[in-house]
């Protein structure tokens, strides 16, 4: 019986090299998810972006203008500008988008949208992280689907892809 | 000589546009006038994770949102909130996960109770033999 227990040791270490191999083959989901999906959007008001195109404030989302996807990006964000093009065919579909341009310069903001289009209904500029950190936001890009009573209801990390158009717009009419 | 110019000149290379070029929050990197809530802020800052450079805190990151952080955690220190009450607000928006202070409840639960179960089962072992060399 005792011979038997000198092995646990070795098991142990067996099991440990084991959940080692595992994590290493299957790395975890580094995406923090916002834990405010189901609940209304924090307030906020964020003034104009660029000259001629008005703020974002949270009155904008929950006055019942939802279903509205709410983008946040930057013109110094690379994947933001591969997923310009997505966003221009959503608003072709439909979607009404509004942005939040994170720590974002008016002039590069106004030759980012020049140069990748500009889907957006309004821009809050957010230059300090605010209103990203207030929506459990983790990074650009990353879009909220706001709903009539402005609760968000889904939260997208990361660039959206062409063949994330589907899925968006039934998570779009799903809060409509 | 070009050689050593063109390998100086590369200290001078700066990386590829992929971070705000905005100047950072007036609070990221500047101390409280008030000592004692500085080292509240920076006893928080030290437990809050940076969501850019996860693994490290927000006191440690250079990342631009790990500065936005750093200022509104002092900020909101210098308006008379409670760190307490801080990371309970970062909590409601990030999960547990943006803090490094373990809560004693779901995932972490085995933390606390492991090193009790551990000590009592040791505490056996070494009970069992003390009393087996007494016979």
């Amino acid at each position: 019986m005792t011979r038997h227990w000198r092995f646990i040791p070795l098991a142990l270490f067996v099991a440990l090299v084991g959940a080692m191999v595992w994590r290493l083959a299957t790395p975890p989901d580094t995406q923090v998810a916002s834990q405010l999906t189901g609940q209304r959007v924090p307030v906020f008001n964020l003034p104009a972006a660029v000259p001629g195109k008005r703020g974002l404030s949270s009155r904008d989302l929950t006055g019942g203008a939802g279903p509205r996807l709410v983008n946040i990006f930057a013109s110094w964000c690379v994947p933001c500008a591969t997923e310009a093009g997505v966003l221009a065919e959503l608003k072709r579909r439909g979607v009404k988008i509004d942005g939040i341009a994170i720590r974002d310069r008016e002039e590069d903001l106004q030759a980012f949208l020049a140069r990748h289009g500009d889907p957006f209904d309004r821009i809050g500029a957010d230059d300090q992280s605010e209103v990203q950190i207030a929506l459990g936001s983790s990074g650009v890009p990353e879009s909220f689907i706001v709903d009539r009573a402005g609760v968000i209801r889904a939260q997208h990390i990361g660039p959206i892809a062409a063949a994330d158009i589907p899925a968006i717009l039934t998570q779009v009419e799903a809060a409509r | 000589m070009t050689r050593i110019f063109l390998a100086l000149m590369l200290t001078l290379a700066v990386p590829a546009l992929a971070d705000s070029t905005m100047p950072p929050a007036y609070w990221s990197d500047r101390q409280l006038p008030d000592a004692r809530q500085e080292a509240a802020a920076q006893t928080l800052m030290d437990e809050i994770r940076c969501l850019v450079c996860q693994g490290q805190s927000i006191a440690d990151s250079d990342a631009g949102l790990a500065g936005d952080m750093r200022d509104l955690v002092r900020r909101r220190i210098a308006e008379g909130q409670t760190p307490g009450q801080i990371r309970a607000w970062l909590i409601e928006r990030y999960g547990d996960w943006i803090s490094y202070k373990p809560t004693a409840s779901g995932a972490a639960l085995p933390l606390w109770l492991v090193p009790l179960v551990l000590l009592i089962l040791g505490g056996a072992i070494v009970a069992r033999r003390v009393r087996g060399k007494r016979s």
